[in-house]
């Protein structure tokens, strides 16, 4: 993997809307932005209602993944280019979770729909209707996922990155800032973690950083030993998705796991170990 | 916006609330006196730390909860338009800032 298998920009989007073979999703937590406007032909997934499960707290399974990309007419052959607002972090997010259940040809947009709005590039009101499919996925692959007792296994022997901001990393705020403060039941931070906030991956546009610059960030300004196993969290796991897939999939790192948990999971557990305070 | 999210409300926001116990900072952007629908407006900490960002309402609108502290806004619109502010919030307080680009 690198950089130009994972990414494109947009123009390299633009250049395949109504391209058969390609698919292009937008996924947001709140899909009121697509209903305003979105790239044409663009479908839309809602990252809670369609990937999570509607009961427990897990996203939705093998048979409903199966389920829901027949239902929007993405089949196994198609290449599926997803962006989104925040920074692309729900993108991100189903970008992993299109991995983690054996879709290759999956694509990010750089820049999300923040980048493709600020170049003042077409949107369209036009919701596609494509023809069902029948989609099959694979077993999740579990290398790729983190759940909270490999997390607290990992304490002080591999790398965890909290990609959350500084304060909330610090245990002065539980979400981030444009959010009411609620949620986990304690703040702070896993033992050992380093504070690497999923904004320094990001230019202001959105679009990601320069290998360079990535590789910098995160082996000199942090101290990540690359030859440790990683695990990034944040607070719901769709930040750290956008870190998993900058240390996964752009700077082709093994072993990165995503603990989807994060810390409304882990800081809310009874008897792990939290630190407060500032990161190194 | 679900009380769980994580994400912006991609739809903005609607200006106002009262703070309660919040470090609430919020306004407008408009732009020739029209407000800017299609933007983002961006909070950030010392050393230009990124903080939070929110897409702009159809009203122009953003709201941020903050800690309490000084803080720069800035604002991103398509065609290239940016503006800066500094601003102070405060735990109780709705602190307003309009912004014209």
């Amino acid at each position: 993997m690198s950089r130009s298998d994972v990414l494109v920009d947009a123009d390299w989007a633009e250049a395949h809307i109504g391209d058969p073979g390609v698919v292009i999703v937008e996924v947001d937590e709140d899909t009121s932005a697509y209903d305003k406007g979105h790239i044409p032909t663009a479908i839309k997934l809602d990252w809670k209602k369609d990937l999570q499960d509607p009961v427990r707290r897990d996203f939705v399974d093998r048979t409903g993944f199966e389920a829901l990309l027949s239902e929007r007419g993405i089949s196994n052959d198609d290449t599926v280019l997803l962006y989104g607002g925040n920074n692309n972090w729900f993108a991100a997010y189903a970008y992993w979770y299109f991995k983690l259940y054996g879709h290759d040809k999956v694509l990010l947009l750089d820049g999300g729909r923040k980048k493709w709005e600020l170049d003042s590039r077409e949107l369209s009101t036009d919701v596609p209707q494509r023809p069902k499919t029948s989609y099959t996925a694979k077993e999740q692959d579990a290398s790729l996922r983190a759940l909270r007792d490999e997390v607290i296994a990992a304490i002080g022997k591999r790398n965890l990155v909290d990609v959350r901001s500084p304060d909330e990393f610090a245990g002065r705020l539980l979400a981030p800032a444009h959010l009411p403060q609620e949620q986990a039941q304690r703040g702070g931070h896993i033992p050992t973690a380093r504070n690497v906030p999923w904004s320094k991956a990001a230019n202001e546009d959105g679009t990601f950083r320069s290998d360079d610059e990535l590789r910098n960030l995160y082996q000199n300004e942090a101290g990540l030993d690359f030859g440790k196993d990683t695990i990034a969290y944040c607070r719901i796991g769709e930040r750290s998705a956008h870190t998993w897939f900058v240390l996964h999939e752009l700077l082709d790192q093994p072993n990165v796991k995503n603990y989807d948990g994060s810390w409304t999971e882990y800081g809310s557990l009874v008897g792990v170990p939290i630190e407060l305070g500032d990161g190194r | 916006m679900s009380a769980d999210g994580c994400g912006a409300p991609a739809g903005g926001v609607s200006v106002s609330a009262a703070a309660g116990s919040q470090a609430v900072v919020e306004g407008r952007v408009v732009h020739d006196g029209a407000p800017v629908a299609r933007g983002y407006a961006r909070l950030l900490g010392t050393g230009d730390e990124f903080v939070a960002e929110v897409p702009l309402g159809d009203d122009g609108g953003f709201r941020f909860f903050a800690a309490p502290g000084s803080w720069t806004l800035r604002v991103l619109a398509p065609g290239g338009l940016r503006a800066e502010r500094s601003v102070e919030a405060d735990y109780g307080r709705v602190t307003k800032v309009d912004v014209a680009i």
